[in-house]
């Protein structure tokens, strides 16, 4: 572990630039911590907060420091940078000769950096790795993506991560990782490589040298936000009580209150669900195939000949909570949930995955 | 730059464009299509159940199970019931017309497995759900000595919607086939069995306790399908369904076709009946 200062953070920014790559991370807008191209340093949110989050309320307030990261997750998450809520899958020419056609596909991957991924995200990332493993401009946009994490040492009121053992520590696939440490209101930034790509971005910044104390301060941080979650899910044994009860009186109680509006699956950084849009130009020749995100809450999701399968609420609340925590498991050998809250959050009813869940698996009908 | 993802598929998306040789009209709204690739293009090889996704340029891709003998070198063949605006597009095409075609996807009827080895099968269709199972009815009778006593029993609606109706006539003039018709509704020109397709499995013909069971139709007749089959003393693991969701990739990613933890595209559409037996009783799932 070693340190950089604030101006330190500045030169990793300009040497990520140098590098021709655009820079993605959390900045302040339209009232929300959420995710945008960083033109310049003081494009971080500086001195706010968001973490004062519950089912249905989201404020930032500004804070008492300078903090850049002082905040937890927004309504965006990095998926619209890897799975892009709308993209060319091909293009096609119609050859006038013999009636057929000719096909292209031109995935773009454009060298980025995503600055500040958290925990959750960076858990939420390595499920859609999975997921879209095979997909070609996935893959091309992933591989030109250098991943900057951040640990969490203040979690949000709606923040689960310990429970789903994906944070507040940020672990698995990053380059860099960084602790955002304050002194005196004023930011330093705990560094850390895991990858061939971190150490050499790491050999090219002006670091400091790092005490055991520091270190232990982290650890000691960190172990702390643990115990700080403003929610908690008992994962023992869920998968399958809640795989065992489709026919639980809870799935109609969330459905009364559910509008069905697929905010939850929107916010949601593993949910996958895409639909394919078909367009031709005005003669008819040339025609792209196009996916957009989709949602399990959308009637037509299901739509086959003869009807909707999940034409109740109820049964596409039930599909998207089971989907997410039981069967996840069997289909990608993980959970779907990684316990970053937006869903609660975004929620316009305040409908919470957390209490949802423990109703279903905590009795049997 | 860190751990990535591998095996990117560029082709993953893309359909091959196949040219229409044939087209042969089965019912009012059923059509069967025979495909050769385009620019000399080897043969599809194929699994009996398996199924394509095809393309209607700049219309819209859907899944259509394969109807062709698994074995020959002829032609692709799909049929294909004209229920939306995609396959109403196709039911116009004519020969020589280009279809895409991504495939084949998905499991398959487990005919050529030891498992099918001297037993007796059991076939049951109802209505266009014949198509995805002649493919394996044409392996059976390619090397109809590996096997038992092998029943077909299907229904259609009325007598006007038996698809492959030559084909069954053919069958059932077989010896060595038991083949078994009955309609929903019957017309005055009808002399056969009036009734549903379940009512055949209770008739009996095979023995139970060393039958492979293959039925495809709609979700509630193949439940009570093998409801039949179940009280005859078939096993329920050796009875085979295939299972429609929606679907739009084919490939396991785009998630409407699931089915409890299953991915009816890449796990499916043909199931163990055991294996999602509490599933096809959940309302909804």
């Amino acid at each position: 572990m070693q340190r950089l200062s604030l101006a330190g953070l500045a030169v990793l920014l300009h040497v990520l630039w140098a590098d021709r790559r655009e820079i993605i991370g959390p900045r302040l807008r339209d009232g929300a911590i959420t995710l945008g191209i960083l033109h310049r340093l003081e494009d971080l949110p500086v001195g706010w907060s968001d973490t004062a989050q519950e089912a249905a309320q989201y404020r930032v307030v500004p804070r008492a420091d300078s903090a850049r990261f002082g905040h937890v997750t927004g309504p965006l998450s990095w998926k619209r940078w890897l799975f892009l809520p709308e993209e060319v899958l091909f293009r096609a020419v119609r050859d006038d000769q013999d009636g057929g056609f000719t096909l292209s596909a031109t995935p773009t991957a454009p060298l980025r950096a995503f600055l500040g991924v958290r925990g959750c995200d960076l858990a939420a990332i390595a499920i859609q790795d999975r997921i879209f493993a095979h997909d070609p401009a996935y893959c091309a946009r992933r591989e030109a993506t250098l991943i900057i994490a951040i640990n969490c040492l203040e979690p949000g009121g709606t923040c689960f991560c310990a429970s789903m053992e994906t944070g507040p520590q940020a672990r698995g696939a990053f380059d860099l990782r960084l602790t955002e440490w304050l002194d005196a209101g004023t930011p330093s930034y705990l560094v850390e490589s895991g990858s061939a790509a971190g150490r050499k971005l790491l050999a090219r910044l002006p670091i400091e040298a790092c005490t055991p104390e520091d270190q232990a301060r982290v650890e000691q941080a960190l172990a702390q936000a643990a115990t700080r979650m403003g929610r908690q899910l008992d994962t023992g044994g869920l998968a399958e009580r809640l795989a065992a009860r489709p026919g639980h009186r809870h799935w109609q109680q969330v459905a009364a209150r559910c509008l069905s509006c697929a905010n939850c699956t929107l916010v949601c950084p593993t949910c996958f669900c895409s639909t394919i849009e078909d367009r031709t130009d005005l003669s008819g020749t040339t025609a792209e195939r196009v996916r957009r995100w989709d949602s399990c809450f959308d009637l037509e999701h299901s739509y086959i000949v003869g009807g909707n399968v999940r034409a109740d609420p109820a049964a596409r609340y039930r599909q998207w909570l089971l989907h997410k925590l039981a069967y996840w498991h069997t289909q990608f050998g993980t959970s779907g949930c990684t316990g970053c809250g937006r869903c609660i959050t975004w929620c316009p009813v305040g409908i919470d995955l957390t209490v949802e869940a423990a109703a279903v698996a905590g009795s049997e009908a | 730059m860190n751990a990535t993802p591998g095996g990117a598929d560029p082709a993953l998306w893309l359909p091959e464009p196949w040219r229409i040789e044939r087209v042969r009209r089965e019912l009012s709204d059923t059509f069967t299509l025979e495909l050769q690739p385009t620019a000399g293009g080897a043969p599809l090889r194929f699994l009996p159940g398996q199924f394509n996704m095809l393309y209607a340029f700049g219309l819209g891709e859907v899944p259509i199970s394969i109807s062709g003998d698994p074995e020959a070198d002829g032609p692709l063949v799909h049929t294909i019931r004209a229920v939306g605006p995609v396959t109403e597009a196709m039911r116009r095409l004519v020969p020589g017309d280009v279809l895409g075609v991504r495939g084949p996807f998905g499991s398959c009827w487990p005919v050529s497995g030891a498992e099918a080895e001297g037993c007796d099968l059991v076939i049951v269709a109802g209505g266009v759900g014949l198509a995805p199972l002649r493919p394996a009815i044409l392996h059976v009778l390619r090397h109809r000595q590996r096997f038992g006593q092998v029943c077909i029993f299907y229904g259609a609606r009325t007598p006007a919607d038996i698809l492959y109706r030559h084909e069954l006539r053919r069958w059932r003039g077989q010896f060595d086939l038991l083949v078994d018709v009955t309609v929903d509704r019957a017309t005055q020109d009808w002399a056969g069995r009036v009734g549903v397709v379940p009512r055949l499995v209770e008739g009996g013909g095979y023995d139970p306790q060393h039958t492979l069971a293959l039925v495809c139709g709609p979700e509630i007749m193949m439940r009570h399908t093998a409801r039949a089959l179940l009280a005859r003393g078939v096993r329920r693991e050796r009875i085979h369904v295939s299972m429609e969701r929606n679907m739009k990739c084919a490939v396991g990613l785009c998630g409407h076709c699931q089915f409890g933890p299953h991915f009816v595209c890449r796990d499916g559409p043909v199931f163990r009946f055991d294996v999602i037996e509490a599933l096809m009783t959940v309302d909804g799932l």
